[in-house]
């Protein structure tokens, strides 16, 4: 239970179109108030458990993305908020988007919606937490995600 | 050492930390509260700090991690030596060895963010430092001596001769806490500043050991508020309690300033009051013993 009641979420913006950033910054406010259940954004991924994945990964971000991934400690689940950033959304087939996030790093829970609700998000970040806790008792390790160098499109 | 003061350290060494995490949980309940929000369990601290001891420990070199056990270590030790009443001076001079190890460990990381974060505490230092030291000046012009026990065998308060001096250590215990409007070299919780600031590279067991010096030197500082009033223990805590809540409530309602804005208001405003308490204690030759 110690993983559960202090959930550390990072946000991580990949060219997401700022609805779903914006909604997940609601979850902090008095209205939604997450921190009551000890969920902080936090600035660093070093110190960071949940790594929320807003928008869809396009070959300029996709090393980034990698980078921050392998930086956060074990155990750490990842989600994906939005339709982008599960499957790509609206931008799936923008001649620079890769897709969703699970295309790149491994996504434990997805968030449907365009934008999601924060109650949604809220409800993702729960999802997560068990997920968190079962990943910590099996001992479940985030493999690292090579970077590759330059990413490019295969048809450019 | 006899019996009583190993008591006494065991008591320090279990008792602070359990004080610390409780007062931090109030601090974030009470900034809940006043952002109209519930907040979280006052054990919130507790939960964080379990949190991060189960967690992996990503450093960037060997040294990092030595730094903060030397920062854990030297808190206490201070913290030990205001309950021994030791050297006024010499606690001043450990606290600050404290303070600087957190300094080289943040710059030992190489990370931009917390390079700026250490240099802009290297500014904080540098700002309450000479209060610090004026504090323990005015202690010794009213005692004959920098040994607190006179400060604690005294029947007068300290506060009675230095009102001046004590405005000023509101404002170090701001500054030290990192409170807002000067909680630019690293921030807690919510708030963000350059990413992290001094802290950015250190993760779990590491950061833990941090959080929980932190408890340590939320009891140490508010023991320095609390020397005030140290001829009677009763209102001493209520005189330390009360200027805790007063940080709280401002680093509420204020914004984040500039560092050169505290360095500004240290180096004119609260060392221009400290020296004039210092000089009416000097010219006035007033004893508390
Ligand atoms: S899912 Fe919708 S709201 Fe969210 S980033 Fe994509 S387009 Fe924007």
């Amino acid at each position: 239970m110690s993983l559960a009641k202090s959930p550390w979420i990072i946000h991580v913006n990949c060219n997401s179109c700022n609805g779903c950033d914006i909604e997940l910054v609601a979850c902090l406010t008095p209205l939604y108030d997450a921190e009551r259940f000890g969920l902080l954004n936090i600035g660093t991924p070093k110190q960071a458990d949940i790594m929320v994945v807003t928008g869809s990964v396009n070959y300029k971000n996709v090393n980034v993305l990698k980078n921050i991934y392998n930086q956060i400690p074990d155990p750490k689940v990842v989600l994906a908020v939005g339709a982008c950033a599960s499957t790509g959304g609206i931008f799936h087939d923008c001649y620079n988007v890769v897709g969703g996030a699970d295309q790149i790093i491994p996504v434990d829970a997805y968030v449907p919606g365009c934008t999601p609700r924060p109650e949604a998000i809220i409800d993702g970040v729960v999802a997560a937490l068990s997920i968190l806790e079962n990943k910590k008792k099996g001992n479940i390790r985030g493999k690292e995600v090579k970077l590759t160098g330059k990413e490019v499109p295969s048809n450019a | 050492m006899d019996m009583n003061s190993v008591l006494t350290v065991v008591l320090v060494l279990i008792g602070a930390p359990i004080i610390g995490c409780l007062a931090s949980g109030i601090d974030r309940r009470i900034t809940a509260r006043l952002q109209g929000r519930v907040g979280p369990p006052i054990l919130q601290p507790y939960y964080d700090v379990r949190k991060l001891l189960s967690k992996d420990n990503m450093i960037v070199n060997e040294s990092q991690n030595f730094y903060v056990v030397v920062y854990l270590i030297f808190i206490i030790l201070s913290l030990l030596m205001l309950v021994f009443k030791a050297d006024i001076l010499m606690i001043v001079f450990v606290y600050t060895v404290a303070s600087i190890a957190l300094i080289v460990g943040g710059m030992s990381t190489g990370s931009p963010f917390a390079r700026v974060g250490s240099s802009r505490e290297i500014m904080a230092i540098l700002s309450y430092e000479p209060v610090l030291l004026l504090y323990a000046l005015a202690i010794y012009l009213l005692t004959g001596t920098f040994k607190l026990s006179a400060v604690l065998d005294a029947s007068t308060p300290v506060l009675m001769y230095t009102p001046l001096i004590f405005i000023a250590m509101l404002v170090v215990l701001n500054i030290k806490l990192k409170k807002s409007p000067f909680d630019y070299s690293t921030s807690h919780h919510a708030h963000q500043e350059l990413v992290k600031g001094m802290l950015t590279e250190y993760s779990g067991p590491g950061f833990a050991i941090i959080e929980i010096a932190h408890f340590y030197e939320y009891v140490f500082l508010t023991g320095l508020i609390f020397l005030f009033w140290a001829a009677n223990p009763l209102i001493g805590a209520l005189i330390a309690i009360v200027a805790y809540l007063l940080v709280i409530v401002i680093d509420n309602i204020t914004a984040r300033v500039y560092w050169q804005w505290m360095l500004k208001l240290s180096w004119t405003f609260l060392l221009a009051i400290s020296i004039v308490n210092i000089a009416f204690l000097y010219f006035s030759g007033v004893k508390i013993v």
